[in-house]
């Protein structure tokens, strides 16, 4: 009954979808209010129906309903709570009715929290939305329904992949979800400017903390993504360019360049066309994404969730989407007239600089990424390797990271040579000092270490700059207080770019990797720590089996001791084996085994022993940035200022 | 204005190289054995362990191998499937009980039924490493001349056995 009840709220959801999609466009061209008026109640009513439906599979997974399939194949009856929970959306129709969920939340807030937008922009960018919904509750419908009946029901479910078994990655999908979906608000908010001609600052300023928000989530979830790929696969990697990886990262780099052209659109009405652009991309990347990890087009470890067919439908879904938007785009766009001319040396220009990189990298990413279809098309198989990708990475930020430093001190509208010089000599020559000084502590000299570094080095001695260059010829206390909480998200958001270089750059020059046989009792020494091995047990936990190794690690000089147990388990119901790597984290380094196979007889194991230094500077700079992004969000200005000018344009749309 | 129209440009051509990767299967691991001579074996019959079966029994028929055990999920969804091909009674099917107990074995045949013409017994899965088999189940169509001339990896479902592994038995018996 109660998944019946979650299909039926799903259809429900769908026809409000369409009323909130069509009615409100409508009211808006034909200036009729009282179709205006439905798009808030329609917004709320598919949150509530939609919301319905997700609880139902919730509860068919708590309940142990084998007669649902998706639950038959996604969860066991030994399965802990956690998993049950986070197993809805294991697996393509779970997930994508999440996708369809976090949509609807996102279509909600929309709805509730922008009491300043004029009514009739809301409407619009509340039907566009609809409009995507629309799309996705389609095509849960029609091909992937997750609650299809299995008659006769399963006696036993046949459990969840074991890679989801994991806290990190239960969590990874939600918070990237909300990333991707959230960049929809951006682009309904572009689109529903395109189709007004209203892409002015009073746009950019309601777009920014919704692309902030948005930004921050994907930030996090591609760091749970990236921290669970080290942990849990085993192979002590935190990246690998792997096709889905990049689809995440691409709408993220499209949106970081998105919310830097934001700035520019709000403070000086220029590059409006761009910043529409940019927002159609950064939304048109999260589908691509759905569409490259769902469709299978390309091989992946996350290829267990994919199916040719319905890559068809998001395929279709994409062109009506994207090739839309794109048209709209060609026919607006000319029309739109910067307000003023854009200096280079200005921030301004600076920011458009960061664009440019940030576009030219995303571009070499989908390139990268989409070239072995390419081939496949003409015959050959190939897979474009990481060499690549690292190369062509490196080469393109580098200029960034310098640029972010200028950026931050360069005045808007123009600025001089001179005046730059002398601000920023002094930090140039304290960041390369401290590198050289840096790199020479550490037990072998690195050009890349010393260019890495000198570039976080640069950046945080900007970020104090800036703040010094903002307190100047003020009390602190009037400083702190006229400071808009948004100049904070800035300063964090490239602290946290630093702090990533760091951890990036000393894990892939210093890391020590040993692969080992080891038989009980065997001590072997790795980056001035002892190991010792004290053999295997096997474990009876949950759904799974463990042979649990003992390990204890010894610090050669100092008194650090410490017992690591990494894990190789069998999950009884789909017998796949899984390697738990067990960690020793720490702020400047990670000591991380996992155990390999048993070797013949007398109890030796293959063991691999990572020696890992600062590999938690990457994670802690990805939350830094996340910080930065909730400062940048909270911004006072958004909710005050938009008052005025927005009664302005509602009297002029109430009189068209 | 052509510059503005760029993107969309860009994009049709994106769309048209996504539209021909989805017609590309890049899970489809090409079988080395294919159209290779079947591994030889020569097992114990799993209801009569004195007695055995071995490739060369079974030259000059269209034969299955269809790869199970009484431990495996999939095999039990799979069940019907494989009992609908027996029971067109165009080929034989054998079963390859693979790393499983025999007695487990035979109690789950007499549970479920047993399309099998005969079941021959691959304890230490030797025999599946022959084959090639890397997951349970897998089902294998072998031509008259011995040669191997589909696999099958994972859950047959009636569809599956009716686009792709009926046309390959049927043209064989042709």
């Amino acid at each position: 009954m109660v998944p019946e009840i979650g299909h039926f709220a799903l259809i429900i959801a769908l026809c409000i979808a369409f009323v909130q999609a069509l009615v409100p466009l409508a009211g808006t061209s034909l200036g009729v209010q009282r179709w205006v008026a439905t798009a808030v109640p329609a917004a709320l009513a598919q949150l509530l129906f939609v919301g319905i439906s997700y609880g139902c599979l919730t509860w068919a997974f708590l309940s142990h309903d084998f007669s649902v399939l998706y639950v038959a194949q996604n969860s066991n009856s030994e399965l802990p709570l956690i998993y049950r929970i986070s197993g809805v959306w294991g697996s393509h129709e779970g997930s994508l009715l999440l996708w369809a969920l976090v949509l609807a939340l996102w279509t909600g807030a929309v709805a509730v929290f922008t009491p300043n937008v004029p009514r009739g922009m809301r409407a619009r960018v509340l039907a566009v939305l609809g409009l995507v919904s629309c799309g996705f509750l389609l095509f849960i419908i029609l091909t992937s329904n997750p609650f299809e009946r299995l008659l006769p029901a399963a006696t036993q479910g046949r459990d969840l992949n074991p890679l989801l078994q994991d806290i990190g990655l239960a969590i990874h999908p939600p918070m990237l979800y909300l990333g991707y979906v959230g960049f929809a608000v951006a682009f309904a908010f572009s689109i529903a400017a395109l189709i007004s001609g209203q892409v002015d600052s009073a746009w950019a300023r309601w777009s920014r903390p919704w692309t902030n928000v948005a930004w921050l989530f994907l930030t996090l979830g591609i760091a749970l993504g990236s921290w669970w790929a080290y942990y849990e696969l085993g192979w002590g990697g935190w990246w690998f360019w792997d096709p889905v990886e990049n689809a995440s990262f691409m709408p993220w780099l499209i949106g970081t360049a998105l919310m830097h052209s934001l700035a520019i659109t709000e403070k000086r009405g220029t590059f409006k066309a761009w910043t529409a652009l940019l927002a159609i991309f950064a939304f048109a990347l999260s589908l691509l994404g759905t569409f490259l990890v769902r469709s299978g087009v390309l091989t992946s470890v996350h290829a267990f969730a994919s199916d040719p067919e319905r890559g068809v439908f998001i395929l279709g879904f994409l062109v009506l989407v994207v090739g839309g938007s794109l048209t709209l785009y060609a026919w607006r766009a000319p029309l739109l007239k910067s307000a003023a001319q854009t200096q280079l040396l200005s921030r301004d220009g600076a920011l458009l600089l960061n664009n440019i990189f940030l576009a030219v990298v995303t571009s070499a990413i989908l390139l990268g990424t989409l070239y072995p279809i390419a081939i496949d098309a003409m015959g050959g198989k190939i897979s474009v390797g990481p060499p690549y990708f690292n190369l062509m990475f490196i080469l393109l930020t580098a200029p960034l990271g310098v640029l972010m430093g200028i950026g931050m001190i360069v005045r808007w509208k123009s600025d001089s040579v001179a005046r730059l010089k002398s601000k920023l000599w002094l930090p140039a020559l304290l960041a390369l000092t401290a590198a050289a000084l840096l790199t020479w502590l550490l037990p072998v000299w690195y050009w890349a270490a010393f260019g890495g570094l000198a570039m976080a080095v640069w950046i945080a001695i900007t970020v104090v700059l800036a703040i010094h260059e903002r307190m100047r010829n003020r009390s602190l206390l009037s400083a702190l207080r006229s400071t808009p909480a948004g100049f904070y998200g800035m300063l964090l958001g490239h602290l946290g770019i630093a702090v990533f270089i760091v951890g990036v750059t000393l894990t892939s020059l210093y890391n020590k990797e040993k692969d080992l046989r080891m038989a009980p009792g065997d001590t072997y020494s790795v980056a001035g720590y002892e190991f010792t091995f004290h053999g295997v047990r096997q474990f009876d936990i949950d759904n799974y089996v463990a042979t649990r190794g003992g390990f204890s690690v010894r610090a050669e000089d100092g008194d650090f001791r410490v017992d690591l147990f990494p894990e190789k388990r069998i999950y009884r119901v789909q017998t796949m084996p899984m390697t738990e790597a067990a960690i020793d984290a720490g702020l400047t380094r990670d000591l991380f085994i996992a155990l390999g196979e048993p070797l013949g007889e007398g109890g030796a194991w293959a063991v691999r022993i990572y020696y890992k230094p600062f590999v938690r500077w990457i994670w802690l700079g990805a939350i830094i940035m996340s910080i930065g992004g909730l400062f940048a969000a909270s911004d006072r200005r958004y909710r005050r200022l938009a008052r005025s000018p927005s009664r302005a344009t509602d009297a002029v749309e109430q009189s068209r | 204005m052509i510059r503005y129209a760029l993107p969309l440009a860009v994009f049709v051509l994106m769309v048209g190289l996504l539209g021909y990767g989805l017609k590309l299967d890049p899970k489809k691991v090409p079988s080395p054995l294919i159209d290779k001579a079947a591994p030889e074996f020569s097992l114990a019959m799993l209801h009569d362990s004195s007695r055995s079966l071995s490739t060369a029994d079974m030259r000059g028929q269209v034969w299955v191998l269809n790869v199970w055990a009484s431990w495996c999920v999939s095999c039990r969804a799979e069940h019907e499937v494989v009992t609908a091909l027996a029971n067109k009674n165009l080929v034989t099917v054998v079963g390859l009980n693979y790393k499983d107990k025999s007695e487990d074995a035979i109690r789950w045949l007499q549970q479920f039924g047993d399309p099998y013409a005969t079941s021959v017994v691959d304890f230490n899965g030797k025999v599946g490493i022959d084959w090639g088999v890397y997951g349970v189940p897998e089902t294998f169509v072998i031509g008259a001349d011995g040669l191997i001339k589909y696999k099958h990896i994972g859950p047959m479902t009636m569809e599956s056995l009716e686009q792709k592994v009926m046309p390959v038995i049927r043209e064989l018996l042709s």
